[in-house]
């Protein structure tokens, strides 16, 4: 494997300080909510992995229609290590969503439009995962990545609409029907600005880890054409 | 010794004109398709008592007493459908790839998405004979009144965008190593929509509701049919080219 350049081992270095600064930000600097207190500070780690789960997801989509354009090896690479990086991002999401709902809204999950579209996109994502490891040979692999990409990433918005459009026509009840069962808070700044903080963080550690993983990729595709020369 | 004339001298193919239009492909594809199912009718009757085996589990899976039955109808035969379509898919697929009528197919002088036009009419074809089959079934099984033309065209507007998702992952799902158990994989989470949309719009025309109403989910539907035949129109090429 090639070295790691000095711009990627600056970043690790970078993305643990900001996420060491993000965690103290959040338990020193952010207020305690009125209703909620502690339990609203996974909210800000929630958001941000949620965020940068979805801009993931988009930029697999990207990186497949380039491939599919252009048929660069590389950016079948990308769109890999986009995917499987934004999976875990956003079931952190999920899963820190669900902590967070159980004090709120009674319930670990309920099937409201954002929180179904999740879990629909974290299928779509796993389904990604299990067709690749169906095909062999590279070429093909990348193809259909690529198409399935597409095809997920044009239903995800549709499905998150029609969801919306099911739920609200005819309402389903949540768990507790408090005021507060939305569990909607007003931010002040101080509330803002961390979280803020936090997507920023979380986007640089991503960057991070995108790039720990092409370079995993990229050594992944010189071993498979190692073997691939092998069998001829 | 002269042999006697059995058959009638036939005109050298050089000379007729090969018919490669894109409407005459389809037609062909279709036409292929549908004969070959009339004389083997493997892939009908399998797709049909596989939905009539899901209603069955279905009558023990949920207590359909009259008044859970008007509620869960549309989704009971949405269910049905959608799984006896991934069978239909899946075979159809399947039965191309293996008698190498793809390659054939990939040979013949005509634009790619010819074939995926051809194989997506008649697997709708065989989708909606399944479904003519069910819905009296059912009506019958069940003592519900199905015949409502509303319900009609939301099975035939379902029925499209499924199919049309349906036939480009399945051609995808064809050429992998795990084949028949990637479909179901793929396919829901993308046909999502179709399924909220349809089994919505399904219940709003049983229970009589405002086609107002009604419209929100039917729209949904055409949009979703309309993308997502053009998506894979474009994509077709890349599934199939070797």
């Amino acid at each position: 494997m090639k070295p790691q350049p000095i711009a990627l081992k600056v970043l690790n270095v970078v993305s643990v300080l900001l996420f060491l600064a993000a965690l103290s930000m959040v338990f020193l600097y952010a207020p305690l909510e009125a209703t909620m207190n502690y339990v609203q500070k996974i909210f800000y780690f929630h958001i941000a992995n949620a965020w940068v789960g979805m801009l993931g997801f988009i930029a697999a989509a990207v990186a497949g229609v380039v491939y599919l354009v252009r048929h660069d090896q590389k950016w079948d690479i990308v769109e890999l290590a986009a995917v499987e990086i934004s999976l875990v991002f956003f079931l952190i999401a999920i899963l820190a969503g669900s902590i967070w709902a159980r004090p709120t809204w009674g319930a670990y999950w309920t099937w409201e439009p954002r929180l179904t579209t999740a879990a629909i996109l974290e299928m779509v994502y796993i389904a990604y995962l299990l067709l690749r490891q169906g095909i062999d040979d590279p070429d093909r692999r990348a193809r259909f990545s690529a198409v399935y990409t597409l095809v997920g990433a044009i239903s995800v918005p549709i499905t998150f609409l029609s969801i919306r459009l099911f739920r609200t026509i005819h309402p389903v009840v949540i768990g507790t029907n408090s005021a507060a069962s939305q569990g909607g808070f007003d931010m002040t700044s101080k509330m803002l600005a961390t979280m803020f903080f936090a997507l920023f963080t979380f986007s640089i550690i991503f960057a991070n880890l995108f790039w720990h993983r092409i370079r995993l990729g990229q050594l992944a595709q010189q071993v498979e054409q190692l073997k691939l020369e092998e069998i001829q | 010794m002269d042999r006697p004339q059995t058959t009638k001298p036939r005109p050298s193919p050089v000379a007729r004109r090969p018919s490669s239009g894109f409407l005459n492909a389809i037609g062909a594809i279709v036409w292929k398709d549908l004969a070959a199912e009339l004389r083997s009718r493997e892939l009908l009757s399998a797709m049909l008592v596989f939905a009539l085996l899901v209603i069955l589990i279905f009558n023990f899976a949920l207590e359909l007493d009259p008044l859970t039955r008007r509620v869960a109808t549309p989704g009971i035969l949405w269910a049905t459908f959608a799984f006896a379509g991934t069978l239909g898919l899946n075979r159809s697929m399947a039965v191309e790839k293996d008698r190498g009528c793809l390659d054939g197919l990939l040979l013949a002088p005509v634009d790619r998405s010819a074939i995926y036009f051809g194989k997506t009419i008649s697997n709708l074809a065989f989708m909606l004979i399944v479904e003519v089959v069910v819905l009296p079934v059912y009506s019958v099984l069940y003592n519900t009144n199905l015949f409502n033309p509303g319900l009609i065209v939301v099975i035939l507007l379902g029925s499209v965008g499924y199919v049309a998702v349906g036939t480009l992952l399945s051609s995808l799902a064809v050429q992998t190593r795990t084949r028949d158990v990637l479909l179901p994989i793929l396919l829901f989470p993308v046909v999502i929509p179709i399924l909220i949309a349809a089994v919505k719009a399904s219940s709003g025309f049983l229970q009589g509701l405002a086609l107002t109403e009604v419209m929100p989910y039917i729209n949904l539907l055409i949009v979703y049919d309309v993308i997502f035949t053009a998506v894979a129109y474009m994509v077709f090429d890349y599934v199939v080219e070797e």
